[in-house]
């Protein structure tokens, strides 16, 4: 119980510090875009990114969090400084529709696959079909080979 | 059944094909000529693209439609441009001379962070207004690659002609003055 009790508080030590950790500035360059070349702040040299990993920067050393330097990053340059999408409104649908696709696809090989199925040639007789017959003879001669 | 499935898939294909066709066909059709400056230096007058922004230099938002009535220039420009620190006196200049004739010069940042603009404006003394596009939205309707880029637009409305690049040297300012003397005029 006391093992538990500490684990449950080293846990919320770490959750805690982990939440006070400051941005890393080159994790934000990855996800903003310059608006001039349109590639990520760290792949770019042009003036207004060098500008931007400038703000980012002093903004870290404000105190500000990740979520307050994106937000005044979109204030000033909209929302398309984001290199991903936001996760609602209209660039919800840049998520969902490649997992739509991806549906529609798996939907599309199953039917066809099921289709070809059907379509195949009946299997060969298996020997369990032998009439009772045929099956005495074949015992038959194999006794006759054992023996 | 399988034959018709297939014929169908075929249909399906061949429609797509020919829908490909047709918008090429549309899109060659209705080509017009290029960008804005293109066919404003054709001597085609294109109508301005119009847009409403926020201003930098005072509370509000500037439409270019009401400046209709007068002959306009909308100067793109970026705080962090070095050609546009270079033209920003000369446009203030031919504020200052031509605005009691029915002139308005507006700057249009863009692509940069308010407060740099503001500095800039500052430091160069302008007084023209300026409008705010941080976004760059309006660099693909007017057809901007680069910054500066300037629009001499006349009292209709109409773009008489298009700089690319710094208004500097004598040729290019002569043209620049003789593209504002056919603004006014209008």
């Amino acid at each position: 119980m006391r093992l538990v009790a500490a684990a449950c508080v080293l846990g919320a030590i770490a959750a805690g510090a982990a939440a006070a950790a400051p941005p890393n500035a080159a994790d934000l360059e990855a996800e903003l875009v310059c608006p001039v070349c349109e590639t990520t702040l760290d792949q770019s040299t042009a003036p207004v990114a060098e500008r931007m990993k400038t703000f980012i920067r002093v903004r870290i050393a404000a105190g500000d969090s990740e979520d307050e330097i994106k937000d005044a990053l979109v204030a000033q340059f909209g929302p398309g400084v984001l290199a991903e999408p936001p996760g609602g409104g209209f660039g919800l649908l840049a998520w969902l529709l490649p997992l739509v696709g991806l549906v529609a696809g798996a939907i599309a090989v199953g039917l066809l696959v099921r289709a070809w199925s059907r379509r195949a040639p009946p299997a060969e007789p298996s020997g369990e079909q032998l009439d009772a017959e045929l099956e005495r003879l074949v015992d038959d001669e194999l006794a006759r080979f054992d023996g | 059944m399988a034959r018709r499935a297939r014929l169908a898939g075929q249909g399906v294909a061949i429609g797509l094909v020919a829908l490909l066709f047709i918008l090429l066909a549309w899109s060659l059709l209705t080509d017009d000529g290029g960008s804005l400056a293109a066919q404003a230096n054709r001597g085609d007058r294109p109508p301005a693209p119009d847009f409403a922004l926020e201003r930098l230099d005072e509370n509000g938002e500037l439409q270019l439609s009401s400046l209709r009535g007068k002959a306009v220039v909308v100067n793109f420009w970026a705080s962090w441009c070095q050609p546009c620190k270079e033209e920003a006196p000369f446009l203030e200049g031919i504020w200052r001379d031509h605005g009691s004739r029915g002139l308005v010069v507006v700057g249009l940042d863009s692509k940069d962070f308010r407060a740099d603009a503001r500095r800039f404006a500052d430091r160069f003394g302008l007084t023209f207004p300026l409008v705010y596009d941080g976004p760059g939205d309006l660099t693909s309707s007017y057809g901007v690659t680069g910054f500066p880029e300037t629009f001499v637009i006349d009292r209709e409305g109409r773009v008489v002609e298009a700089f690319a690049g710094a208004v500097d040297g004598d040729d290019v300012r002569e043209r620049f003055e003789a593209a504002v003397e056919q603004a006014l005029e209008t």
